[in-house]
């Protein structure tokens, strides 16, 4: 494999990552810390992102309640969950990390609240 | 008559943090004053993750990050009002509101900590031609709009700036279904963070256009289309380059600008590059007791160091009141040398000296390979190596407090030179 380029996204400082390989995996240099390492081979192989959104809430504060999956899912399926995650309407009140999906598309994630949202 | 220690103006990151710690340095008499029906300020809108990595160690979403704050602050039973607007504060420190609850209110307090945060730049702002149809508002209004409210802002955007808000919010259109055509940002650099190119428009193939304005908005009732340029090295738009885009929606992510009418009406010196308040070690303004923190201070890309720098806020306006602290005039003033924007605190009073200072400041331009040299009336006290530099992420540095203890400095200075 020749020569990648990549920003490590795990944290703000956004490290610039070179990638090289071999017959004995992928050689990482540029990162900062070793989430960097991490990062840049799960870019390569299998690219992941933690969702977040919002979902329709009833006799809340908002007319909206902010979600976010308690992990990363693949980023190729970002667009089919929020297929799904768009579907649902959830009642007041709302505590914070409550479950509202549990397995988000059999990927071993849960949708969760990303705020409490007291009955209005 | 209504009497306190501390009064925190604005419930948002900076408010809470430094209530919290006003608080827990044993100021008893607190009280927070909050314009919005609830607690959290812009952090409620900002859905995203990214939040306090370097204040938790862990990814939160904004209102994740200001629950924990938000639960803290109440569970210490420090006292709020909501819906409640300042509408001055004065020398003599009383803070005057109003409330449809409690009408006009008059408080006496004996420190402010000033935290109203700041808001976007408007289309009046920055003057793009044409004409002034429905469809052209801020990102923050369009992240309001979409993720409290519940509506969407339009089908097909062009977002006008590249701060980490534009970025975001591009993301956000899409995955609600919107079409983002592109987003164009005159400098030849992203104001952002490198990480959000990558995850708000590299996942999602959205075109950021560098060197690129808007030179028109077309549309009668409602927006119809833009006219992009690219711009050349005067960030003039060069003709024959323009480019036709149709869209409903406009959004503008030019920029933020702390929000000091409060701070300006009271008289406190002002700084003009952060058109923030100017401040010393203790976060304190050029009126004494009154204390500034957050983005009414200078606008950070982070809310870890909003926290940070509201926590000395905190700490110092209730040492302020409890061990009757006043500033001694010896101090050092602050100067951003070259490739260096502004610095936070401007100045810093020798004599108060508990702890490192740590300076804030902004770059003006990207650097690569460079060293960040602090000095005192031109010795060199500290330098830094850097390899990347640019405006969009704040640079911060730690002077130790025996670097400046005993010294008497009278400029302390910090530039950026080329490494050779």
């Amino acid at each position: 494999m020749e020569k990648k380029e990549l920003i490590c996204i795990v944290c703000p400082k956004g490290c610039h990552l070179e990638i090289t390989g071999n017959s004995d995996g992928l050689h990482v240099t540029g990162n900062g810390c070793k989430r960097g390492v991490i990062y840049a081979k799960k870019e390569l192989t299998n690219p992941t992102r933690i969702l977040t959104t919002t979902v329709k809430v009833k006799h809340g504060l908002s007319d909206r309640l902010p979600v976010v999956t308690d992990g990363e899912i693949p980023k190729e399926s970002l667009m089919e969950a929020m297929r799904i995650i768009n579907k649902l309407e959830i009642q007041a009140p709302v505590k914070s990390n409550q479950v509202l999906i549990r397995n988000l598309l059999e990927s071993g994630v849960n949708l969760v609240a990303s705020r409490d949202m007291a009955e209005l | 008559m209504l009497q306190y220690d501390v009064i925190v103006i604005g419930g948002g990151p900076a408010g809470l943090a430094a209530g919290i710690e006003a608080w827990k340095e044993g100021a008893k008499k607190v009280l927070l004053l909050e314009r919005d029906r609830e607690l959290g300020g812009i952090l409620q809108q900002c859905i995203h993750n990214g939040f306090g990595l370097h204040h938790f160690g862990e990814q939160l979403t904004g209102p994740q990050y200001a629950q924990r704050f938000i639960d803290e602050f109440k569970k210490l039973g420090i006292a709020y009002k909501l819906n409640t607007m300042v509408l001055e504060v004065t020398e003599n420190k009383e803070v005057h509101a109003v409330s449809k609850e409690g009408g006009y209110q008059i408080y006496h307090t004996k420190a402010v900590i000033l935290a109203m945060g700041c808001r976007e730049r408007p289309r009046g702002a920055i003057d793009i031609p044409g004409t002034r149809p429905a469809g052209i508002m801020t990102a923050g209004t369009a992240q309001r709009y979409i993720n409290m409210e519940g509506y969407m802002p339009g089908r097909k955007a062009i977002i006008l700036g590249s701060g980490d808000i534009g970025m975001i919010m591009a993301r956000r259109l899409t995955l609600e279904g919107a079409k983002v055509e592109a987003v164009v940002e005159i400098m030849p650099f992203s104001s952002g963070l490198n990480r959000n190119i990558v995850q708000c428009l590299q996942d999602f193939d959205i075109p950021l256009l560098l060197n690129h304005t808007i030179t028109e908005i077309k549309g009668k009732t409602r927006v119809e289309g833009v006219v992009v340029s690219e711009v050349d090295q005067d960030r003039q738009p060069i003709h024959e380059t323009e480019v036709s885009y149709d869209c409903d929606t406009v959004l503008l992510s030019v920029g933020l600008i702390p929000e000091n009418e409060l701070s300006r009406d009271l008289g406190a010196g002002m700084d003009v590059h952060t058109k923030g308040p100017v401040v010393n070690q203790a976060m304190e303004t050029t009126i004494d007791g009154v204390f500034a923190c957050g983005n009414v201070l200078h606008v950070h890309d982070l809310v870890d160091f909003v926290t940070e720098e509201s926590q000395r806020a905190g700490k110092n306006a209730a040492r302020y009141v409890r061990d009757d602290t006043r500033k001694t005039g010896k101090e050092v003033h602050t100067r951003a040398g070259s490739g260096i924007g502004y610095i936070i605190p401007q100045s810093i009073d020798c004599e108060q000296i508990d702890e490192d200072i740590k300076l804030f400041m902004r770059p003006r331009a990207v650097f690569k390979h460079v060293k960040m040299v602090v000095t005192g009336d031109g010795e060199v006290l500290k330098s830094v190596k850097k390899q990347r530099m640019t405006p969009g992420e704040m640079e911060n540095i730690t002077v130790e407090k025996s670097l400046l203890s005993g010294k008497e400095y009278k400029l302390l200075s910090v530039d950026v030179f080329e490494e050779e």
